[in-house]
């Protein structure tokens, strides 16, 4: 890991009675990109916002570029850029309106700073005079991306910027971060679709407010050592059904057309699927396959749970 | 600076843009100012009256002249009989009936005091009392010519000073440019910067460098400006269209137009430092403050006839003492040194607002 730039030591957060964030220490560093992966509710936005100056945590502290987030925060808001969760630009202005305003209250100019965001802008350059409440949900991410990083940020915060996009601005938005990973920008992104942690370099599972993991995508997989097989039949649901009353079963999970099974001890694939076959009477196929990183984090939300 | 101008030419695009915002900020001055002084006013001409003299003497005749020749009353009909009477009220003619005793100037004559019985249409009160007090007038005026004249032993004023028909507007202008500037200066306001919490762009613009303050002078400059574009149109429609006289010095009446502005300015960042929706910025101001300022400001109900703790409450509400200003500079012409009091009053209070507005105004999400 390169020079810490966000280093983050025993932060918790309480909203009266309910713990959002409990111990959360981690760092990451410069240049690197960063995911924050988990589900709904598991404390993501909070933590994003405590970075983001937003809030401040109940106990525990954070230092950005040096800079505490408590402290500084008036130093700190130059540095970085924030995206946050749902759309939050001015939909009564154009496209062209917003960036200029953003790039003005961040004391610069489109033009400065044009190399930054000219991929990401050029896409959207079109609609540039078109309002944009009126743009689509892909684009209004490209637009809120390009006014984030306006000012050029050392630090990119982005609050699950994929979340109720269509898969091809998913994929879009994700070759963009790359790019910006090469500008050596160092980005904190937070998802709740776990398929993505793959793209990061480092992850880090949340959940009900705490951390469950971090780790590089591919160590985390490596990690994972229970026995897993995919199984395929016609009937689906049923056959999700019957697998997990099996004794031999420890979880089952449906995954695009098949479902993954983990066991508890190691059993022969064949022997597994005449094992199924039986069962439910119906001919199936199953495979051993190695773990992706899904499996790895259904494995630790059932651990958790 | 250039953050600044940036952020005012964003208010403004937010107001052009919005056209119910905009139809807020244009039109309700003006159609406020046209329903209170067209629609509804208090003074009545050209009713219609009806007249049964019984006596049809030199007097009778000289007062039913004085009566009709006032522009309140326009004669429907004469009347022969008392029971025609109710048959030109039904047909809903007429809005008033003067019936004049028998034998009326004579017993003047003999100090027998004749009666003159004046009947009115009740179904609008307010109508009837008017029209009543209109008759009586002229009768009391009549009566104490005609006794200085002849023999002078009765003595009847009239304390009806009557109100020459511009009275309301006289109440009103100084009433609807208070309410306006209020409702304009501290709900748009309010409803602005809510706007921001509630759409999320105020995380983005807490999370830049753009600082507070200027966030609130940005939000409040372009309101300013409007308010005050607002208050010179009322002004004028009221001194052009309705005769309204401006007695004293004009730009003492700005500079309180201003101080006021400013004081509802503050109260309208305050309630947006207290709620997270523009629906909630909407009810609290409209409650809290368009409520007390057109029911305890003395627009409306006089304050002397309040209850005795509305009264009390009144003192902390800034239009009350706007309205004094108003009142005393644009109607009784009066001097600047004579209204210090309530202008380091209502300065006080718009000091008070910005401060704790400003100080309310949260760095940070919560």
């Amino acid at each position: 890991m390169n020079k810490v730039i966000i280093n983050i030591e025993n932060i918790y957060k309480y909203y009266g009675e309910i713990k959002a964030l409990e111990n959360i220490s981690f760092s990451i560093g410069k240049g690197e990109l960063f995911g924050l992966i988990g589900p709904d509710g598991g404390g993501k936005t909070t933590l994003i916002r405590i970075l983001t100056t937003l809030l401040k945590p109940t106990r525990g502290n954070a230092q950005i570029n040096g800079l505490d987030i408590v402290k500084d925060f008036k130093k700190l808001r130059k540095q970085i850029g924030y995206m946050p969760g749902r759309f939050s630009l001015y939909e009564d202005l154009t496209v062209e309106e917003n960036l200029k305003f953003f790039a003005t209250i961040f004391n610069t100019s489109i033009k400065e700073n044009y190399y930054l965001i000219e991929d990401i802008y050029t896409q959207i350059e079109p609609f540039k005079d078109r309002r944009a409440g009126k743009l689509s949900g892909g684009m209004k991410q490209k637009l809120a991306l390009s006014c984030a990083l306006i000012h050029k940020p050392d630090i990119l915060f982005l609050d699950e910027p994929t979340t109720g996009i269509d898969a091809v601005s998913r994929v879009e938005l994700w070759d963009m971060l790359k790019k910006l990973k090469k500008q050596n920008l160092t980005i904190l992104v937070s998802t709740p679709y776990m398929d993505e942690a793959k793209l990061c370099d480092r992850v880090a599972f949340i959940q009900k407010g705490k951390i469950m993991e971090i780790n590089s995508p591919l160590t985390i997989i490596e990690e994972f050592e229970e026995p897993l097989y995919s199984v395929k039949g016609d009937d689906f649901y049923h056959l999700l059904l019957e697998l997990r009353k099996m004794k031999i079963t420890k979880t089952a999970f449906p995954f695009g057309d098949s479902i993954h099974l983990t066991t508890n001890r190691n059993i022969d694939t064949h022997e597994l699927n005449d094992m199924i076959e039986k069962r439910i009477g119906a001919r199936t196929e199953t495979k051993k396959i190695n773990a992706n990183i899904e499996d790895c984090f259904m494995a630790k939300m059932i651990n958790n749970m | 600076m250039k953050a600044f101008l940036a952020f005012l030419k964003k208010e403004f695009y937010h107001i052009w843009r919005d056209p119910r915002s905009l139809l807020i900020l244009i039109g309700m001055p003006m159609v406020q100012v046209i329903l209170f002084g067209f629609a509804i006013t208090n003074e009545i001409v050209d009713a219609k009256i009806a007249i049964l003299d019984n006596s049809k003497d030199e007097v009778t005749q000289e007062i039913s002249n004085k009566i009709l020749s006032s522009k309140y009353f326009k004669l429907f009909e004469y009347l022969t009989d008392k029971n025609q009477i109710e048959k030109s009220f039904k047909k809903g003619k007429i809005k008033i009936a003067i019936i004049f005793e028998n034998d009326f100037s004579q017993k003047l004559n003999r100090n027998e005091n004749p009666q003159v019985q004046i009947i009115a249409d009740a179904t609008d009160p307010n109508t009837a009392t008017t029209l009543i007090n209109y008759v009586s007038s002229i009768v009391f005026d009549y009566q104490s010519k005609y006794l200085k004249n002849k023999s002078g032993g009765l003595n009847v004023v009239s304390k009806m000073e009557y109100n020459p028909g511009l009275k309301g507007v006289y109440l009103f202008v100084p009433g609807i440019i208070t309410v306006i500037l209020m409702l304009i200066s501290a709900m748009m306001t309010s409803i602005s910067i809510a706007r921001e919490k509630e759409k999320g762009t105020m995380e983005i613009l807490l999370v830049s460098p753009i600082k507070p303050l200027m966030v609130i002078v940005g939000k409040v400059v372009p309101y300013i400006s409007l308010a005050l574009v607002n208050a010179v149109t009322i002004l004028l429609l009221g001194v052009f269209v309705f005769g309204l006289p401006i007695r004293g010095s004009l730009p003492v009446l700005m500079l309180e137009i201003i101080i006021f502005i400013i004081t509802a300015l503050g109260l309208g960042i305050f309630i947006s430092t207290k709620v997270e929706t523009q629906q909630n910025a909407l009810l609290v101001s409209l409650m809290g403050l368009l409520l007390p300022t057109i029911i305890l400001s003395g627009f409306i109900y006089p304050i002397e006839s309040l209850p005795e703790i509305l009264q009390y409450i009144s003192h902390i509400i800034p239009a009350k003492w706007f309205l004094i200003i108003l009142r005393d500079i644009m109607i009784k012409g009066t001097e600047f040194r004579f209204i210090i009091k309530e202008t380091l009053i209502l300065f006080g209070m718009m000091t008070f607002f910005l401060i704790i507005s400003i100080k309310n105004y949260k760095i940070r999400l919560e």
